[in-house]
């Protein structure tokens, strides 16, 4: 679903002295649009960064299906479930793709997996908002996953190969999720008052999260520097933002909802939509795992793996009993 | 806790009929069984292959970045390689 701006400067230095040349003949291809690929030599610092932000999004994908998952058994229809449950699947989906990339970078999964239960590793703070309603599906597929496809088309054109591959495959299928949501905001903003009014809240709730989700203003970014010279993040977090709102505003306005920014309007001059201060407060206390439910969700992500252990056991031990088997058996 | 890592598999599926199967991914899996069924969970959600080959990654064995230039410089200067070197006529006609 998502990857965020969780800027974190890298602290460490390149130190060995005969990196240098080696570093130069590196951004030379990278700045000639070559695709650096898992085997060629790369600046420590740029695996590191790599590894960091590919599997934060690779957690969010996993996080991510908590949210929605809390509703495939209350969809309210037979259409709605199958639907939203292939979409939980996609999630899955990415979730793997990602952590195959991080991968190839020589991190193992299991240690990327033990560093989000532990606590160590980030994920996208949008996943730490509740889906009280149903109309909460619709929204995140709108606006969550519209605002992840703003962030990720770029990404397919990241310098690192396998994390750009994996971006198209998401990017494609992302697509479908966002019509599914936008789908479900629409029929409930046709539908009765009541049911408008739910879709209405639930913009409410998630347009500012949403916003939120391309990261610190670049004024406040500190790390976003290394990362366009390196060509994996090709536009700013406030542009990717100031994208999206023009590019969602009038989806809303074509449901009939309003958003809750009074101040949001059109500035015919730049032909943006100009929109209200964020509370960054808010931003900085959900990635401290102040959120409404971050403890919710890694407890769960936590129980979900203490319960498959006995399964992974199980696959292993029987796989090498397979293995033990003389030739003939197997023949 | 125990620290035995689920071997990892790479996905190779074909899309049609005729084309060749084309790497698509990785996967982790304890056996070649689980590896297919996982395949073909992940990667052919909408109907993307006819078959699929799952293949240990550790028994690929690849040529290393650094020797790029060595193998495959040789053949940029073998333009007569390409149907592009002979002329023929025009009045020949497509050949």
């Amino acid at each position: 679903m998502y990857t965020q701006a969780l800027n974190a400067a890298d602290k460490q230095q390149d130190a060995r002295p005969e990196d240098a040349e080696r570093a130069a003949r590196f951004q030379a291809r990278v700045d000639a649009e070559e695709r650096i690929e898992a085997n060629d030599w790369m600046p420590e610092a740029y695996r590191r960064t790599l590894i960091r932000q590919i599997s934060q999004h690779a957690h969010s994908e996993i996080v991510g299906m908590l949210p929605e998952g809390n509703w495939i058994r209350r969809a309210p229809s037979l259409r709605r479930k199958a639907a939203l449950l292939a979409k939980v699947q996609d999630e899955g989906g990415h979730g793997l793709y990602l952590y195959a990339a991080a991968e190839t970078l020589g991190a193992a999964r299991e240690d990327l997996v033990d560093q989000l239960l532990s606590g160590r590793a980030k994920y996208s703070s949008i996943f730490n908002y509740p889906t009280l309603t149903w109309a909460d599906i619709g929204a995140i597929g709108w606006l969550v996953d519209g605002a992840a496809i703003m962030n990720q088309i770029p990404l397919c054109r990241c310098s690192y190969g396998p994390y750009a591959r994996a971006m198209v495959r998401i990017c494609k299928e992302e697509s479908f999720h966002q019509r599914q949501g936008y789908e479900i905001m629409l029929t409930l903003s046709r539908g009765s008052e009541e049911q408008r009014a739910m879709a209405q809240d639930a913009l409410n709730r998630w347009w500012w999260p949403c916003l939120m989700m391309f990261g610190p203003p670049d004024s406040a970014s500190q790390h976003s520097d290394t990362s366009t010279m390196w060509k994996i993040k090709r536009f700013s977090n406030d542009e990717l933002r100031q994208k999206f709102v023009d590019a969602t505003v009038p989806q809303g306005h074509f449901l009939g909802l309003t958003f809750p920014d009074p101040t949001l309007h059109y500035d015919e001059a730049n032909g943006h939509w100009v929109f209200g201060e964020i509370n960054w407060e808010e931003f900085r206390q959900v990635l401290a795992g102040n959120g409404p439910c971050n403890r919710e969700r890694l407890a769960a992500r936590r129980q979900a793996h203490e319960d498959g252990a006995w399964v992974r056991e199980a696959a292993m031990a029987y796989a090498a009993k397979r293995k033990a088997r003389p030739m003939r058996e197997a023949a | 806790m125990s620290r035995q890592l689920t071997p990892l598999w790479e996905v190779f599926i074909r899309s049609r009929n005729g084309l060749a199967h084309k790497h698509v991914g990785s996967l982790h899996a304890a056996d070649a069984t689980m590896a297919l069924q996982a395949a073909r969970d992940v990667y052919t959600r909408r109907g993307e292959g006819l078959s699929i080959w799952v293949v240990p990654s550790t028994a690929i064995v690849a040529s290393d970045p650094v020797d790029k230039d060595m193998l495959f410089e040789p053949t940029g200067t073998k333009i007569y390689r390409h149907p592009s070197f002979y002329e023929v006529p025009e009045d020949v006609g497509h050949m």
